[in-house]
């Protein structure tokens, strides 16, 4: 048994243009959400609650998104969405299409917790939300004016090119792109804002827990599912590791990538940061993602197939690291 | 090799004494779809999908419904749909015509009229039995998931109410043509005097529904049973990974990785291999394969 673990992420694929004060006020956020990861691990709370409380403080912070600072449908709404998952015992709860509850990973903690089923979905979850008493506000406490800003980049993007996917040799008709050729979800990077949240922790006792949390796709058609409340897609907790994901959604759906990493520590028998390499390389096909997870050993590794991931880890014996790059 | 194609009406505890009025129907419904697959299994009402599809806890219908592609991997899903005739129908649409994969509620229905798909006034979907299931569920106060038989009202009946509950109604279609292409499908209304909102295992890629180039596999049951053991796509990775024939892989995930009481799932293989296995008393379902096999039943064949 060697000991908790704990890793954060903010989303993975990011604009390498990013302005270095932004790329500090992220670590800065990151390093502080460790750290009350850590603190409370040291308190020897259950991962289940350190994952839970970690995710609640990205949320509440508008930098990424997740909770305030959530990307805006294209009506230009917030429909957040997060899931959690808890190792021992593989109990899990999610949710999708809430447009006012403070914190999405708390109101998927209640449904695993306090109702019969493991996700609940826009008006239905808001209800349960009200039922249950937790913090809502008015959904314009979500929206910030960057994001209103991208929005509109984005759909410009949109209006110039086909369809959602813009092709890269397109690149020059538009004008939010021509910094960078890169492209996340079908935008250009310069546009997508950095994606959901997410925390793996493992406490002292080697249990596992996981929980992801989203505002989506900036310009998502209004009911988009991604794949961050979907468990074994964006979230995944077992006896062995809890994996938490990020990046182009779709490609996370179709590789089944939280589960693929416990499964294959299960069925082929890797370790950790084997498992979590072999799904990168082999699971996503084309599709732009990355991970974190933690094992029962205390161990702790990420991966991605991107430019950048905004992530942080540590580990008990006094292991840290917050980074953005290779 | 050949085509091999697999069908489910559910799985749970089905009373052995299922009367003959409740069987009979079902078995011809099954036997016609063995020709044309979940859309047809979806427009008869003695499936809980579509037309049939059990209530809310509010008394209204939310269907959900999911498509894969074993070849491309590409899948569509929708969730809480309430005027849509063919919800398997519009999963489809989701993954050919949008950028995404899963669209729910008001945002799937204003897809659906987008699309000009067929929709109907949402008590289409409601029928006379689910009524009473509902009342019945809620007198009970409890999520019910007993499909097969109205609840027994005496009180003294009260263990068989805990023990009958089965989950049964969910639809799924699984095929292999005689290229090994495999393709899966799997339909749902969810169980009765569920919460509104509420969305199962059916939609999820993985959980009730996923196919690749191995095999291709619908599941049936608690739907938070399927979710947290990610029932269908650790099939194709038994496969994958540890080398297991279908058959072995399906019969390691209904015996090992969900409870008992809990699953059932249909699967193909690239191979043109069909396997029906089920941890619940029962499981309608149906097969055939090119060389002329082809079977019905409901309870464990002996």
């Amino acid at each position: 048994m060697g000991g908790w673990a704990i890793a954060v992420h903010g989303g993975a694929g990011v604009d390498p243009n990013l302005p270095v004060e932004r790329q500090e006020a992220a670590k800065q956020l990151l390093t502080r959400c460790l750290n009350i990861g850590i603190s409370a691990l040291r308190s020897s709370l259950p991962a289940i609650d350190v994952v839970e409380l970690v995710v609640r403080e990205l949320e509440a912070d508008p930098f990424f998104n997740s909770g305030r600072g959530s990307a805006l449908t294209t009506k230009g709404t917030v429909e957040m969405e997060a899931s959690i998952m808890d190792g021992p015992g593989r109990r899990c709860g999610a949710v999708s299409g809430v447009t006012t509850v403070k914190s999405p990973v708390s109101l998927a903690r209640l449904v695993m917790e306090k109702s019969p089923h493991s996700y609940l979905a826009f008006s239905g979850a808001e209800e349960f939300a009200r039922q249950q008493g937790v913090e809502t506000v008015d959904n314009d406490y979500f929206i910030t004016e960057d994001n209103v800003g991208m929005l509109k980049l984005a759909k410009e993007a949109n209006t110039i090119l086909f369809d959602y996917r813009i092709p890269t040799h397109g690149l020059d008709t538009c004008s939010a792109a021509v910094d960078s050729p890169l492209v996340m979800n079908g935008l250009p990077i310069s546009v997508y804002a950095p994606e959901t949240v997410g925390c793996t922790v493992v406490d002292g006792k080697g249990r596992c827990a996981a929980a992801t949390s989203t505002g989506g796709l900036m310009n998502k058609m209004t009911g988009r599912i991604g794949d961050s409340p979907l468990i074994g897609a964006g979230t995944y907790a077992c006896e062995l590791c809890g994996v938490s994901c990020t990046g182009e959604g779709e490609a996370i759906i179709r590789g089944t990538l939280a589960r693929e990493v416990a499964a294959v520590m299960e069925y082929k028998g890797f370790g950790l940061q084997q498992a979590v390499d072999y799904v990168v390389k082999e699971r996503l096909d084309q599709g732009k993602a990355g991970l974190i997870a933690v094992s029962r050993d205390g161990e702790v590794a990420f991966g991605y197939n991107c430019v950048g991931m905004f992530r942080g880890c540590a580990t008990e014996d006094g292991f840290m690291e917050v980074g953005i790059w290779e | 090799m050949g085509w091999a194609i697999a069908l489910h009406g559910g799985a749970g505890d089905i009373p052995l004494n299922l009367p003959p009025e409740r069987r009979e129907p079902r078995e011809a419904a099954l036997r016609h779809c063995l020709d044309i697959g979940v859309r047809e299994l979806e427009n008869y009402p003695h499936f809980n999908a579509g037309k049939g599809s059990v209530l809310t806890s509010d008394g209204t219908v939310e269907m959900e419904a999911c498509i894969m592609d074993g070849r491309t991997k590409k899948c569509g899903a929708v969730s809480g749909l309430t005027t849509v005739v063919n919800a398997i129908s519009l999963a489809r649409l989701v993954m050919e015509k949008t950028p995404h994969i899963y669209l729910a509620f008001d945002g799937a229905e204003a897809f659906a009229r987008e699309q000009g798909v067929e929709t109907t006034d949402k008590s289409h979907f409601v029928t006379s039995e689910n009524i009473e299931r509902l009342k019945q569920a809620k007198e009970a106060n409890r999520v019910q998931i007993d499909y097969t038989q109205p609840i027994p009202k005496e009180p003294t009946k009260e263990t068989t109410v805990a023990d009958g509950d089965s989950q049964i109604g969910t639809v799924g279609c699984v095929a292999v043509d005689n290229q090994g292409n495999l393709a899966t499908a799997t339909s749902t209304g969810g169980l009765v005097n569920k919460m509104v909102g509420r969305i199962g295992d059916t939609p999820i890629i993985g959980a009730g529904t996923y196919a690749n180039s191995l095999c291709a596999v619908s599941a049936t049951g608690r739907g938070e049973s399927i979710m947290r053991a990610t029932v269908a796509r650790d099939v194709a990775a038994l496969m994958e990974y540890k080398g297991f024939s279908l058959e072995e892989a399906a019969a390691y995930v209904v015996g090992e990785c969900a409870p008992k009481g809990t699953a059932g799932l249909v699967a193909v293989s690239a191979k043109g291999e069909v396997t029906m296995q089920f941890n619940t008393t029962g499981m309608f379902r149906a097969c055939a394969t090119e060389d002329g096999y082809s079977e019905i039943a409901i309870w464990p064949s002996v």
